[in-house]
């Protein structure tokens, strides 16, 4: 390869702001003592590194700190929460759970387990935006309807749910409501003071901290109870145990305290790169942008270049770090449940690609996106028998095509 | 997904693409593949009096083994007869490119191609031979 790929898949993971790891290293070599040893000055060191960095976590989203308690990462984080409050409150609300067919895998096989255990899931539809309904939300719960699990921020579309009046929906009807905001922070207002939550997922490095760390929200009024899925010390009030990381969570306080103080500036920056990339993406022809474009996040953009298969494209625009929906970028034959579930059939869903603009991508960046993507499209395209078709005035979809 | 240096040859330098003259009663052509399964090869040959294939050409929808499985075979075709074209084993595609196991679908598309395309022509040629 002749140069570095340029890197525009900031959903995927992000690179650790180099303020942050700065911060992160002395509590690897110097002040390495352990958070939960009260006898020394060692473990008060890292202590106070911890509440310090969980102040800040706090406060990037209108928490308390006594509210966050310290993950693995928002897998871990949607894990506790689904299967915490599920299991802790099955005896007085019931066995029933709803969450959303475009949620995370996360969320999806932590409902999907609970099942195996004798509970009982509606995995709404939302419509073809991406957004839920809220009628249809509403006359999906039940009785005995204990939790609500719906992301904030989709991980492959970057739509932004309704979380107030979804929230809303669940307090009327005495659900305990989750939210997956791995995808959210840094990139929408949040505020728990006023957003009727209980519980919600955070992770560090989609915002420009360390892999490995994340955290829960666990609302105090109304107090909300966890049954723990990691035994052992007792640490975090006795909801997650295991000794904490104290450099991942120094990382995870700075990444969000940088977060706070510069998202306006940034997401205001990342929109407009990301639009000049639609605008420039979007002279192609017979492209479509997956997802709506007024609720999403300012740095998402998703797009099916119809007639190209997606994971030919992705190895035509190597010098480019990107994801597809492609069944063949994964394990599965599949192409995206998220872009299914929002209807778009499978040539679509095939042809697709994430671009996840941030912190660090230049104009030149895009612009040099926007070009490489008009040439390769058009020169697969010229490789591509169905774009033949459509030139020819072939209706695709009325074809019969033997399945294989 | 790691390609052979083979792969990636065909798929930057992709071998005969385009069309023949699907009316031409000495081209045959043999579409496969389905969008929705992410690949549509179509394939077409020109055959001579003899019997042998003069030229081939492809157009592929497809990933970048789908794409080097048929711009392989058009370089296989040519010369061959029509006969040596149908017994073209899509594991000798798969072991020339070095196709890894998921990737395998696409030598059997480009196997069917073949024999679709085989297929076509020699349904031509018995439709002229019936009109004659």
């Amino acid at each position: 390869m002749d140069r570095d790929p340029i890197y525009l898949d900031y959903s995927a993971t992000t690179p650790v702001d180099p303020r942050v790891a700065a911060i992160m290293i002395p509590y690897l070599t110097e002040h390495y003592g352990n958070p939960a040893s009260r006898s020394h000055p060692f473990g008060w060191t890292a202590e106070k590194a911890v509440e310090n960095a969980r102040e800040e976590v706090a406060k990037l989203v209108g928490a308390d700190a006594r509210e966050i308690v310290w993950t693995s990462g928002a897998t871990e984080s949607n894990n506790l929460a689904i299967k915490g409050a599920a299991n802790f409150y099955a005896s007085t609300k019931g066995k029933h759970i709803i969450t959303i067919a475009t949620e995370h895998k996360a969320v999806i096989d932590a409902v999907r387990e609970l099942e195996r255990i004798g509970f009982t899931a509606t995995y709404l539809q939302p419509e073809s935006n991406g957004l839920v309904d809220l009628a249809k939300f509403k006359a999906a719960i039940q009785p005995d309807t204990v939790l609500a699990s719906v992301m904030m921020v989709n991980n492959e579309i970057g739509v932004i749910q309704d979380i107030e009046a979804i929230g809303n929906i669940c307090r009327e009807n005495n659900v305990i409501f989750h939210v997956d905001a791995a995808q959210a922070t840094g990139k929408v207002e949040i505020n728990l003071e006023k957003l009727p939550v209980d519980l919600m997922s955070f992770c560090a490095h989609k915002t420009y901290g360390p892999k490995g760390i994340g955290a829960l929200y666990v609302r105090r009024k109304p107090r909300i109870r966890i049954e723990a899925q990691m035994h052992g010390g007792g640490h975090e009030r006795g909801m997650r145990s295991g000794s904490l990381a104290t450099h991942q969570i120094v990382g995870m306080g700075e990444a969000f305290r940088i977060a706070r103080e510069e998202m306006e500036f940034e997401n205001a920056r990342t929109r407009k790169l990301r639009d000049k990339l639609l605008h420039g993406l979007q002279s192609i022809e017979e492209t479509y942008v997956n997802g709506d474009l007024e609720h999403r996040v300012p740095h998402n953009l998703n797009i099916s270049f119809n007639y190209v298969e997606g994971e030919s494209l992705i190895m035509a625009i190597k010098d480019i770090a990107v994801s597809s929906g492609s069944a063949c970028t994964s394990a599965s034959l599949e192409p995206s449940y998220v872009l299914r579930a929002i209807g778009r059939n499978d040539e679509l869903a095939h042809s697709s690609i994430r671009f996840s603009i941030g912190r660090f991508t230049t104009d030149a960046d895009v612009e040099y996106t926007i070009e490489l993507l008009k040439s390769k499209v058009n020169k697969l395209r010229e490789l591509s028998p169905l774009w033949d078709m459509f030139k020819d005035g072939i209706d695709i979809s009325k074809v019969q095509w033997a399945a294989h | 997904m790691a390609y052979s240096d083979k792969v990636l040859d065909h798929y930057e330098n992709p071998r005969n693409v385009g069309s023949l003259d699907k009316n031409d009663p000495n081209v045959g052509t043999g579409m496969v593949g389905a969008p929705a399964c992410g690949d549509v090869m179509k394939l077409m040959i020109k055959v001579n009096d003899s019997g042998i294939i003069e030229d081939a050409k492809f157009k592929t929808y497809g990933c970048g083994s789908a794409i080097a499985s048929s711009s392989l075979v058009t370089e296989w075709l040519k010369g061959r007869t029509i006969d040596e074209a149908y017994s073209i084993k899509n594991s000798e595609i798969a072991e020339e490119l070095a196709l890894p196991p998921v990737k395998i679908h696409c030598s059997v598309l480009a196997e069917d191609a073949i024999k679709a395309a085989v297929a076509d022509i020699k349904a031509k040629q018995l439709a002229a031979k019936e009109a004659a």
